[in-house]
């Protein structure tokens, strides 16, 4: 078998679990299948949570796994295992059709200086990281897909074939900025093929990096070579194997062996480093500059406020969120939890959550709510930016009924809106949907006159703050749907002291002491 | 690594090289570097290692005790003196002489730490903070008794430095070479405590982490919710955090500060009490002159007598000092103490 074939079989192999990944984390089909797996085999995400949390979650100890070849071979990753790097693989070769040219096909392939932008960018996540605020899910091939795929994708060839990946139709906000750039990064493959791998990705600059000390690499024979550089022909990641190979830009792909009419080229264990440049070619001033701008994510972002006292009263994080400066520690952005929850609440943020927490979920109970016997969205996340917690310790039930539940938020009235405080009209359907026992919402009965002189007895709904869970699904199923005449804002969130509501956290509530009592 | 390498084997100085051989020091060199990183990796992956989840917000919390600051030793000798006079100077001098002068608190070398209520960004005459006189009077006698340093600080509603400033205790400072400690945000630690409802907190530790002795020198005002503020709901001003949720629970809280802080003196500066429109005032008229200062070693105490003499009302109605008093944590019933009133 060529090897260029037993590639192409990885690549199928892995592009295919990938997708199986994305299709089933579902809570139809998801039944203990590690979804999470490309995430947590990423050793970027591991590396720079470590450098913010001074930990590796869980499942990341997996990217050890994907260190070794690494550290043996170079960055085979990038050809023979990453989803992304295969879809632009792919998508390069057919974009590229119009390179048939021998020439211009090799003209394309040769190094650029502007492939150390990776690299800069890199410094720039890391520098970021340094100071506690994790953007590599901006870029990272392997966050950055399957937010594309969870996002945008997904729901939009839902609404071209119902029912395919859901039973209703998925919304997110924003979802149509996160699809032009996967359409915008795919389409620059026509201008430079392979465009996101060899200028963009930081998992490739990463891997790139490491891969300087690898002991296997591809070596030129320059005794049998002619000068051809019909190797140049189908090298993905531009790594100039024609001259001194730049170890840190080689995808590994095989393709110039295969190529090479003079059999000039081989792959070698531990060749001579005259043959090759060892480090990735950076400008250090460039350098500097990706340092700084990554500094202004921590340095500018943070400065906004919006993970202080500026915080938004609609950054209401999933349950079993870690408070907030740790969770812009840990969240890559992947949106697993969005593609896994089952109603839909969970969306990825824009701006809300300030210029840190792009792409970072929180509850829009306008679109769901918190399901309260669900932990799926605590399941898949690979950094435990919420933690894995089970239904016990969301609902504060057996063992944790002394700490009580956890809260997203507390529910607030607004009463012109509310149809029996400003109507004369019926409903508290607030009240029936509430989840917990005792009923955070309860209800008074009043007697009024309406306008038409006729009495009407109706109930008018309070909320309860020391048993309200903020799950939002008074808000959802409001009548009035534009706007909720009831809404659960952050406040009263159990994962920050700094943003409790009450002081007690309920625990002196005479509802509770009511039902001690009965007890 | 150590393996010295041969220079023949060298293929830069070797006459035939063979272009593609490398020395055995580079080899092990290279692959040690790999081989490093590997096991570097793992082991830092290995001692990083998080396996097991948390509930957010339920970690288990610790904080720090404050030590007890009360002096022991003094038989025979009152533990609250009420001194009336005409300035502050006169009437505190009187008060503290009354109770054996300010040596029976302060020994030579102590660094003092005394807290003002400064809160409210006001001038001395609305009465709503710790009047620069009686701030000034108290420093004056503990570095007379021979203190090596005083302390004052305070954690305040309106701004830190326009407080400080306004209320004339900057001034003071200034004029006595005090140290005066704002709250930044590394000032404070938690506080963990076996409150009615003060549990763990974050304290402004600051002031505390060098004091020997600390003096409270509170003003004597009416408040809303709590219906007066004196020598004990001083002691807010050294908690930070979400203080605003203490409204929920005022009482107990104020209660839980008498158990938070045991402090060698307090200082009641009833010369001028806001009787109405608490703790902030704003009228010359809300404010009424009493000529009083209460000084003693249970807060509670002191409480008790400002409550009914000073700002003239019913302690039946005033929770926190029941609460304390209830718990041990202090002795409303000051006529049933030694005590002594004096004429300045």
């Amino acid at each position: 078998m060529k090897i260029r074939t037993a590639r192409r079989i990885s690549q199928v192999f892995f592009f295919s679990l990938f997708l199986f990944f994305v299709v089933i984390s579902d809570l139809r089909y998801l039944k203990g299948y590690p979804v999470s797996l490309f995430l947590e085999l990423d050793p970027l995400v591991a590396f720079a949570t470590a450098i913010t949390t001074h930990t590796i979650y869980k499942g990341l100890l997996w990217s050890l796994v994907l260190l070794i070849p690494t550290v043996l071979l170079g960055r085979i990753f990038c050809n023979w295992i990453c989803p992304y790097g295969i879809l632009h693989h792919f998508t390069g070769w057919l974009l590229g059709k119009g390179r048939d040219e021998e020439k211009i096909r090799i003209e394309s392939n040769r190094y650029r200086s502007i492939y150390q932008i990776k690299y800069i960018i890199l410094i720039g996540m890391i520098v970021a990281a340094l100071f506690g605020s994790l953007q590599i899910g901006l870029l990272d091939p392997i966050c950055l897909f399957h937010r594309s795929m969870s996002t945008a994708i997904l729901p939009s060839l839902n609404l071209v074939f119902p029912h395919t990946f859901y039973v209703r139709q998925y919304f997110h906000i924003g979802a149509w900025v996160i699809g032009f750039m996967l359409f915008l990064l795919v389409g620059m493959n026509v201008v430079i093929p392979r465009f996101f791998c060899r200028v963009i990705c930081p998992l490739g600059a990463f891997l790139g990096t490491i891969s300087s000390v690898a002991l296997w690499r591809i070596e030129r024979n320059p005794s049998k070579c002619v000068d051809c550089d019909l190797c140049l022909k189908n090298c993905e990641g531009a790594s100039d194997p024609h001259t001194q190979l730049r170890k840190s830009e080689c995808f590994v792909c095989f393709n110039c062996i295969e190529d090479c009419p003079e059999d000039a080229l081989s792959f070698k264990f531990v060749p001579p480093l005259q043959h090759e440049l060892t480090m990735p070619a950076v400008q250090p001033r460039r350098a500097l500059l990706g340092a700084v701008v990554g500094f202004g994510f921590f340095g500018f972002g943070r400065s906004s406020g919006a993970a202080d006292r500026g915080y938004d009263k609609k950054v209401i994080r999933p349950p079993g969120s870690v408070e907030e400066k740790e969770f812009l520690e840990r969240c890559i952005k992947c949106d697993q939890c969005i593609r896994v929850c089952p109603t839909n609440v969970l969306q990825p943020s824009i701006f809300t959550a300030g210029l840190e927490g792009l792409w970072t979920p929180i509850l829009d109970n306008k679109i769901g709510y918190c399901e309260l016997n669900c932990t799926l969205c605590s399941q898949v996340c690979p950094t435990g930016a919420i933690q894995r917690i089970s239904i016990e310790e969301k609902t504060g039930l057996g063992k944790f009924a002394a700490q009580g539940p956890i809260r997203l938020g507390t529910a607030f009235y607004d009463h012109g809106r509310c149809l029996p405080w400003s109507m004369e009209t019926p409903c508290v359907v607030c009240e029936e949907v509430c989840p917990v026992s005792p009923k955070a919402i309860f209800s008074r009965e009043v007697t009024i006159t309406k306008r038409d002189g006729n009495e009407i007895t109706l109930r008018r709904p309070y909320v309860d703050p020391a048993l309200c869970i903020g799950c939002g699904i008074c808000e959802h199923e409001c009548p009035v749907t534009d706007e909720a005449a009831i809404r659960v804002t952050a406040i009263g969130e159990t994962r920050s002291r700094e943003r409790r509501l009450l002081m007690d956290g309920g625990d002196t509530s005479a509802v509770r002491e009511y039902e001690s009592r009965k007890r | 690594m150590s393996t010295p390498s041969d220079p023949s084997q060298n293929p830069e100085s070797a006459g035939a090289p063979d272009p593609s051989a490398v020395s055995r020091r580079e080899f092990l060199l290279r692959t040690g570097a790999a081989g490093g990183l590997i096991a570097g990796a793992t082991f830092a992956g290995l001692k990083l290692w998080q396996p097991n989840h948390f509930i957010p917000g339920f970690e288990a919390q610790k904080g720090l005790h404050l030590p007890d600051y009360r002096v022991t030793g003094a038989k025979g000798l009152p533990s609250m003196a009420i001194a009336h006079g005409a300035t502050h100077d006169q009437t505190i001098r009187a008060a503290i002489g009354a109770l054996g002068g300010m040596q029976r608190f302060i020994q030579k070398g102590d660094v003092v730490m005394i807290k003002p209520n400064v809160a409210f960004d006001r001038p001395p005459a609305l009465a709503a903070t710790t009047h620069p006189d009686a701030l000034r009077t108290v420093a004056k006698l503990v570095l007379e008794a021979g203190a090596s340093k005083v302390i004052i600080a305070d954690n305040p509603i309106n701004s830190p430095t326009g407080c400080f400033l306004k209320s004339g205790l900057r001034a003071v400072a200034d004029e006595l070479n005090l140290d005066l400690l704002y709250p930044e945000a590394e000032s404070f630690s938690p506080l963990q405590l076996d409150g009615e409802i003060l549990r763990n907190w974050t304290f402004f530790h600051e002031p505390f982490k060098k004091a020997t002795k600390v003096i409270g020198v509170a003003p004597c005002k009416d408040h809303n919710l709590c219906h007066a503020s004196m020598t004990t709901k001083n002691w807010y001003g050294l908690l930070g955090g979400r203080r605003n949720q203490f409204h929920q629970h005022i009482h107990s809280i104020v209660s839980d500060f008498a158990l938070m802080m045991k402090p060698t003196l307090v200082v009641l500066d009833g010369m001028n009490v806001l009787m109405r429109n608490g703790p902030t005032g704003g009228r010359l008229s809300d404010v009424k002159p009493m000529g009083t200062v209460v000084a003693g070693t249970d807060m509670i105490s002191v409480d008790s007598y400002g409550y009914s003499h000073l700002l003239e009302r019913d302690i039946a109605e005033l929770t926190y000092i029941h609460k304390a008093h209830n718990r041990g944590l202090g002795n409303m019933n000051w006529k049933d103490t030694v005590y002594r009133e004096v004429q300045a």
